[in-house]
């Protein structure tokens, strides 16, 4: 077990990948030579050569598209996008091709295609480079989504993803990159579609993932220390599929619910949660169920309000200290 | 009225009828009698599948959208005639002829179009997707263009295996200003990918013409040459110089793994789809004269008749075979079951239709 970083997590999941089998191609801008717009596949070209990582031009529509039908072959491409915010470029290849070919085919072409990279405000960087579209891709049947929030999580789930013989879209945080775990060094996964227990308590279930989970586990430091609050913190680490079992098991222990994510409210990933627990886990509830997002406002520039347009520690404080009261 | 559209055909490609000049051409003199003989009825079959199609929209029975190739039968006839082992073929929605071509059967087809289980997608598809991937089809894509870059991933697959091979990858005249085409003329240049790009021009896209919808004035292969890719332009009535032009692309892909757009001049008999009246945007006397002077089919008929490949009564036979395959098409469709409530949520996920095999993920992953 070593500590390692994120982004090197990130780097030996498809280090790993690219040595077990011969179908995994890495593609996307800046990824060879390089060495990655964040370093995330540093080295990669140097070990692997220009047959497996290759740099694409800036033409995320084509160079998407292009992975999906040479998936449909079996090629196994891990594709990075600069940023999910890219995406949008390329939405019709994504959504379109990648989503629904398996089905309109009546299961008869797959698409083991990974698209990842980094999908998260906070950076400073304005609200076209700051989208986090979990939400509207696991909207789409036939499309899986990850939001890993740990250097172990990272690389498991990447090489769960890259396994997988379904379009699995991988969605990273560029504010955790540099956040270090532990990480075996020996083959694992993590199964997509298993949540995560990433803190036990009795008083009260955050639900969480991406970054929303390191400031949910914050703020339960917090609710512990200064409220003597106990407080679990589910990390769902897949969108879709959804652990639905590992969400309600947890309500059903602590009778309230707070949902934390770094989306806008509005059709976020917990709009879906909150039905979830009002339908099957109801009689359960002993509060209304909280809610805490990013405030619904293209994500502003200015580093000091982004800061607390997303969600942080304090706000999160507050919100459950409302749904304990 | 409206001045009627102006097809820019090249002047050399105005004046198709009469013998071919590319009847000499080897990849065509090559041919038997019977490989001539099959080469006419898989266009005769076309043909009167798509016209045993119009029959049953009529009837209501095909719902959706149904774009008809009739009329530009020798495009896909010609070109998936010279394909090999390791050459692939993705569309955009007017894909009943290339499916037809590289062998799939009239009932599966007609079934799909009806929505019957039977179909060739199970019902899942419809007339804009059709796929046999055993076959090396690909499909069948409705959003104009957006098919381009995944036929030049499945080149790079081609090339990333070390096979000889390629993928004609199909699109209309409207595709070829979507951005989705350019960034795949740019990457299949750029990486020398096997990929030959057929522009199916018939003139129009939807209800506009070529004139109204794209600045370049001339002819719209000659954009690869802003990709520093090879390109040609071919009479699409006459399937022999189709052949002749293809097997020249195909030659490039497989031997220098480079790129062609290959511009194939034809024309469609009914509107854009059942859809479109098809009253506003060409005269009716223009159809008239394609029908008379250049159909492919009537064409290819009157060549092999005079190379005494074909008789008046074998095309009888062959045509009337054909009906006979699409009229028991059109039977089975009919009779065929619908798909059940249950089949709605299979097919979507590989995981979901293989549990208990190797997957790596749980979950709920189908929402109630």
């Amino acid at each position: 077990m070593a500590i390692i970083s994120y982004r090197e997590a990130l780097r030996a999941a498809m280090r790993d990948e690219l040595k077990r089998d011969e179908n995994v191609v890495l593609m996307g801008e800046e990824v060879a030579q390089f060495n990655g717009a964040y370093k995330v596949t540093e080295g990669l070209l140097k070990e692997f050569g220009p047959k497996r990582v290759v740099d694409t031009p800036i033409s995320e529509a084509g160079f998407i598209g292009l992975g999906i039908g040479a998936s449909m072959l079996g090629i196994r491409p891990v594709m990075e996008l600069m940023f999910w915010s890219f995406s949008y470029v390329a939405f019709d290849q994504i959504v379109n091709n990648a989503g629904n070919i398996r089905y309109m085919s009546g299961g008869l072409i797959n698409c083991p295609i990974v698209i990842r990279g980094p999908a998260n405000g906070g950076t400073n960087v304005g609200a076209t480079h700051s989208h986090t579209p979990e939400a509207i891709l696991a909207s789409h049947p036939g499309i899986k989504v990850v939001c890993p929030a740990t250097p172990y999580d990272a690389k498991g789930l990447l090489k769960a993803a890259i396994r997988d013989n379904d379009p699995v879209y991988v969605m990273e945080n560029t504010i955790l990159y540099n956040d270090k775990g532990e990480v075996p060094d020996e083959d694992y996964i993590v199964p997509i579609g298993v949540a995560d227990i990433k803190r036990e308590g009795t008083d009260l279930t955050i639900v969480a993932h991406g970054r929303a989970v390191i400031t949910s586990l914050k703020a339960a430091e917090i609710l512990e220390k200064e409220h003597g609050v106990s407080v679990e913190v589910v990390d769902l680490r897949s969108i879709r599929p959804l652990d639905e079992e590992t969400i309600l098991a947890s309500v059903r222990k602590t009778h309230r619910a707070l949902l934390v994510e770094e989306n806008k409210p509005f059709c976020g990933v917990d709009a879906q949660v909150a039905y979830l627990i009002q339908a099957r886990a109801f009689d359960e509830l002993d509060a209304p169920i909280g809610r805490v997002s990013s405030i619904d406002a293209p994500q502003i520039y200015s580093k000091k309000l982004e800061d607390l347009q997303l969600p942080y520690p304090a706000r999160v404080v507050e919100a459950a200290l409302k749904v304990l009261a | 009225m409206a001045k009627p559209a102006v097809i820019t055909h090249p002047e050399s490609l105005k004046n198709p009828a009469g013998p071919s000049e590319y009847s000499k051409h080897p990849i065509n003199s090559s041919l038997t009698k019977e490989a001539k003989i099959a080469l006419y009825t898989k266009m005769a079959r076309i043909r009167h599948f798509e016209q045993r199609c119009i029959r049953i929209y009529q009837q209501g029975k095909i719902g959706g959208f149904l774009h008809l190739y009739v009329g530009q039968e020798a495009v896909a006839a010609g070109t998936i005639s010279l394909l090999g082992k390791h050459d692939h073929i993705i569309t955009g929605y007017r894909d009943h002829g290339h499916g037809l071509m590289v062998g799939m059967g009239m009932k599966e087809c007609m079934a799909e179009l009806t929505g019957k289980v039977t179909g060739c997608s199970k019902g899942k598809g419809g007339s804009m997707h059709y796929f046999a991937p055993d076959k090396n089809y690909w499909g069948g894509h409705g959003i104009v263009g957006g098919q381009a870059p995944l036929g030049t991933g499945l080149a790079y697959a081609v090339k990333f295996k070390g096979q000889k091979g390629s993928c004609l990858t199909y699109m209309g005249d409207g595709a070829v200003n979507q951005g989705a085409v350019h960034e795949a003329y740019n990457l299949a240049a750029l990486w020398d990918l096997p990929v030959i790009f057929v522009v199916e021009n018939n003139g129009y896209s939807m209800g506009t013409s070529q004139e109204r919808s794209t600045a370049h004035p001339g002819c719209l292969a000659k954009r690869a040459e802003g990709y520093n890719m090879a390109w040609d332009v071919v009479n699409g009535h006459d399937v022999y110089e189709v052949r002749a032009k293809t097997a020249e692309a195909l030659k490039r892909a497989h031997e220098e793994s480079k790129p062609t757009v290959l511009e194939i001049f034809t024309y469609r008999y009914f509107g854009h789809s059942m859809a479109d009246p098809d009253k506003t945007y060409r005269d009716k006397d223009e159809i008239k004269e394609y029908r008379d002077k250049k159909d492919p089919v009537l064409l290819f008929e009157k060549e092999l008749l005079a190379e005494k490949v074909l008789t008046p009564e074998l095309v009888e036979s062959i045509n009337a075979a054909a009906m006979e395959e699409a009229d028991a098409a059109a039977a089975f469709a009919d009779e065929s079951p619908e798909p059940t409530v249950g089949d709605i949520t299979k097919h979507i996920y590989w995981e979901e239709d293989n549990r208990g095999k190797n997957t790596t993920s749980s979950g709920t992953i189908i929402f109630e």
